[in-house]
């Protein structure tokens, strides 16, 4: 019964990403240059360089300078 | 000590029960898509409101920007543009902030020309009633106050066929 119970509020608890999910418009914060992860922004130039030549992959290293907010 | 049987019985209407809860609380969306009128909107701008019901009749450019998105400032010039171009014909550009700290959005403004009507909108109702999925956003609504179309983000190669849509529509 207790089980069920605690279950029942985790499921519920896990919902709290749904209710209010982070909007394209909030992501400010994120787009500053401290939250990316490259050390080097010539070194991260290059590495993005051979991704996407080498693996055609892009994007995904900051927020705000793709036109999607989410590139 | 419940029997193996209502051991099930119990296990299933908790997962029905925690299946129900999940789902109520799924997020729902709210998007216009083309051909719904444009959701009214009353801001602050630069000197005084800027108010959607105020352009009835005319066509609208409502852009969505922010100063922390780089296709935003690269846009600022092309909408210059369009404005100048063809404000005769009856165009509008509304350019809402989304900053939520308006004193990046002043710094921004400060930096980069604009010849439009800026509105501000730190708490972002707006860019909810409209859908936005992406920075920067915009949209063209009609004369008859709907929608006409909407376009996510902005690259300078795409501007000639954002341009030639707008012509079309004026």
């Amino acid at each position: 019964m207790i089980r069920s119970l605690a279950l029942l509020v985790c499921a519920a608890l896990l919902t709290a990403c749904s209710i209010d999910p982070v909007h394209p418009w909030e992501k400010g914060m994120l787009a500053k240059p401290e939250m990316t992860f490259e050390s080097n922004r010539l070194e991260a130039a290059y590495s993005e360089h051979i991704y996407f030549s080498k693996e055609a992959a892009s994007g995904g290293s900051g927020v705000g300078g793709g036109g999607c907010g989410c590139n | 000590m419940p029997t193996p049987s209502t051991l099930r019985q119990h296990t299933l209407y908790t997962q029905a029960a925690t299946f129900f809860f999940v789902t109520l609380f799924a997020s729902c969306a709210w998007a216009v898509s083309p051909g719904d009128p444009a959701p009214e909107f009353d801001l602050a701008g630069k000197n005084g409101a800027v108010k959607l019901a105020d352009l009835k009749g005319k066509t609208v450019y409502v852009d969505f920007w922010a100063s922390w998105c780089g296709p935003c400032r690269q846009s600022f010039p092309w909408m210059n543009e369009l404005q100048a171009k063809y404000a005769a014909q009856g165009l509008n550009v509304v350019a809402i902030n989304l900053d939520s700290r308006s004193a990046d959005a002043q710094k921004f403004l400060a930096a980069v020309p604009h010849d439009f009507t800026i509105a501000f909108d730190p708490k972002g109702q707006t860019p909810r009633q409209y859908g936005v999925k992406g920075m920067p956003t915009s949209f063209l609504v009609g004369k008859d106050g709907k929608i006409l179309f909407q376009h996510t983000g902005f690259h300078s190669d795409k501007r000639d066929e954002l341009e030639q849509k707008i012509r079309e529509a004026l």
